[in-house]
């Protein structure tokens, strides 16, 4: 993403980028200021103040009541030693996130290629397939996907009318997580959206041609259609993984704290709890830069990674 | 022979899709048919798509809410929040937009940099420093903290904006410019409506991420008259004290009946907005 953002999408003169349109000599600093204003107060007061009063705040013990003592990196070693909670509030939050990302981008990839190909109602069915992205993340789903899966919910009454035995599937803790992973895959719309217009892209003469040398359909989405859309799939699994650490309301609402033995606790819901319940507001702050720095490291990853699995045409590698 | 193997695949494509669109909205209209069922069948026949008849009580029921605080409430809350931060946030983010767009000052490249950096930043990193923040200036159970942050702009419908803003050619400023225009005048009568599309998309896009945001409202309100629907619906799906299962099915549906709305007026916006900015859903 980073690259064509500084080859074509950047609006803004970056030192390096030579741009086509001739420079015109009309610095306005105080238009420009004025115009960004709202920004740079937000900015400020809301992001630069914010992050360094959390900062500030993960080495105290700040529980709104009494005073900030400065207790150094206590909350940070209590958190890796001596926090049985926080240790599964990560493992938790890695095997949803490991485990639904792929299934949603898969799927949306998935159902893009389907769809790419489809000639009749193709807009009802994007438009359908879209929907549960658009109300997914509402209180109302995730109210519904609680009685879905309940004992006596819908899915319980199928499997009993195939015979199947039914499963207590928010109840035991191993199937717990897999309600949360199948309410993230389901909503894949955005992603399959970003994938079919990256799918539009490509152009139908690389197939034509693929096909003249004899390129059977496999080959082709091999060879032509997966290393295309590489920079839209690195695009989604980096806003994938950031959305998906962040996961709450679901896990929220359907199960509350994490039920059954914190087999769904996920990581934001446990620094909710720790802020809001327990009102251990140091302790959340370093929860909060802990999370940063782990979101930091997979984007740094991915990205460091990118140069051996993401193919830009504008390189041009013949 | 070549052209009915084509027939065959054309229908076999179509039969694919609509199990697939059954099946990824079975969820969506066994919620809205459970809510016409009434509570004696709603769990004999859980999975059933026909209610035994349309009962409509659950709806009457559902509508008086919890403690005499009735749905019209969490509703009329909902719309005060909603629209006034969607006005906010898209009208902020069209100015902000056009600032880095069109406007030459010094020290644009960092603060451009700084947008693109809160744009990554998640929310949930810095909910507890601003909480604490607008606990002391005495706003909690006031609307300030959901809908003052909104008036600073957007990241996402400022990029998307200036995305827009691109494709319209300079040679329009320069010869508004030359016939004397300032530049506040370039924006609100050149700019401004040749960008009411990407507003559009912005103002919907923000629409339904303040109707369904649950996590502002859980951290800032707790009383229930202030309540939004979304935490008004969560309060009322309690799991220890609801009884009335219709009724929580019927209010489910309600609640996300705007967003619904919306959504199929303007879909074409979203798909596109989406589609091209790669903004998330």
């Amino acid at each position: 993403m980073a690259k064509q953002l500084t080859s074509e999408a950047l609006p803004v003169d970056l030192p390096g980028v030579k741009r086509t349109r001739k420079k015109t000599k009309d610095t306005d600093n105080l238009t420009g200021y004025l115009f960004i204003l709202p920004f740079l107060v937000g900015f400020i007061a809301l992001t630069v103040f914010p992050v360094a009063m959390s900062l500030y705040l993960s080495f105290t013990d700040y529980d709104m009541l009494g005073q900030a003592n400065w207790i150094g990196l206590e909350n940070y070693q209590r958190m890796l030693t001596d926090d049985n909670k926080f240790l599964q509030s990560v493992k938790v939050t890695f095997f949803y996130v490991l485990t639904a990302v792929p299934f949603r981008l898969i799927f949306a990839l998935a159902v893009a290629l389907l769809l790419a190909k489809v000639m009749v109602m193709k807009g009802l069915y994007r438009t359908l397939l879209y929907l549960p992205s658009v109300i997914g993340g509402s209180v109302a789903i995730s109210v519904m996907w609680r009685q879905l899966f309940g004992n006596e919910g819908a899915l319980n009454s199928i499997l009993a009318q195939l015979g199947i035995p039914t499963v207590s599937w928010l109840g035991d803790p191993a199937y717990a997580i897999w309600t949360l992973i199948l309410l993230y895959g389901w909503q894949f719309g955005s992603s399959m959206l970003i994938f079919l217009a990256g799918l539009k892209n490509i152009p139908n003469s690389y197939y034509e041609a693929a096909q003249v040398d004899g390129a059977n359909a496999w080959h082709r989405f091999i060879k032509i259609t997966i290393p295309l859309l590489t920079p839209i799939i690195l695009f989604n699994v980096i806003m994938q993984l950031i959305q998906g650490f962040m996961a709450f309301t679901p896990s929220y609402i359907i199960f509350g704290d994490g039920r059954p033995l914190n087999s769904t606790l996920l990581y934001v819901l446990y620094m909710f709890q720790r802020a809001f319940t327990f009102f251990d507001m140091g302790y959340a702050s370093a929860m909060a830069w802990m999370l940063l720095l782990v979101i930091g490291i997979f984007t740094a990853l991915i990205f460091k990674s990118s140069s051996y699995w993401v193919h830009y045409e504008s390189e041009g590698d013949k | 022979m070549a052209i009915k193997r084509k027939t065959w695949q054309l229908i076999a494509q179509q039969l694919l899709l609509i199990v697939l669109t059954f099946v990824m909205l079975y969820p969506l209209l066994w919620m809205t048919v459970s809510s016409f069922k009434d509570n004696s069948t709603i769990f004999t026949t859980a999975h059933s798509l026909v209610p035994n008849k349309l009962n409509f009580d659950s709806y009457v029921e559902g509508w008086k809410g919890f403690g005499g605080i009735t749905f019209t409430t969490f509703f009329k809350n909902s719309f005060i929040i909603t629209i006034l931060s969607t006005i906010g946030s898209v009208l902020s983010s069209t100015l902000i937009a056009y600032g880095f767009a069109r406007i030459k000052f010094s020290g644009k490249q960092i603060w451009f940099v700084c947008m693109m950096i809160t744009m990554m930043l998640p929310y949930e990193i810095i909910m507890v420093p601003q909480y604490i923040m607008f606990n002391w200036f005495g706003w909690v159970n006031t609307y300030w903290p959901l809908i003052l942050p909104t008036f600073f702009g957007t990241p996402f419908f400022i990029f998307l904006i200036m995305q827009f803003i691109r494709t319209i050619p300079h040679e329009i400023d320069e010869a508004a410019k030359i016939d004397g225009c300032s530049k506040f005048m370039i924006f609100s009568r050149i700019i401004m409506p040749l960008i009411v599309p990407a507003m559009m998309t912005s103002a919907i896009f923000s629409f339904y991420w303040r109707w369904d945001d649950f996590m502002g409202p859980l951290l800032y309100l707790n009383q229930p008259q202030l309540y939004p629907v979304s935490l008004g619906l969560k309060m009322f799906s309690d799991p220890d004290s609801i009884t009335n299962w219709s009724a929580l099915f019927a209010m489910s549906t309600v609640s996300i009946l705007p967003v619904f709305i919306i959504f199929f007026m303007f879909q074409r916006y979203i798909v596109e907005g989406i589609s091209t900015s790669g903004l998330k859903g």
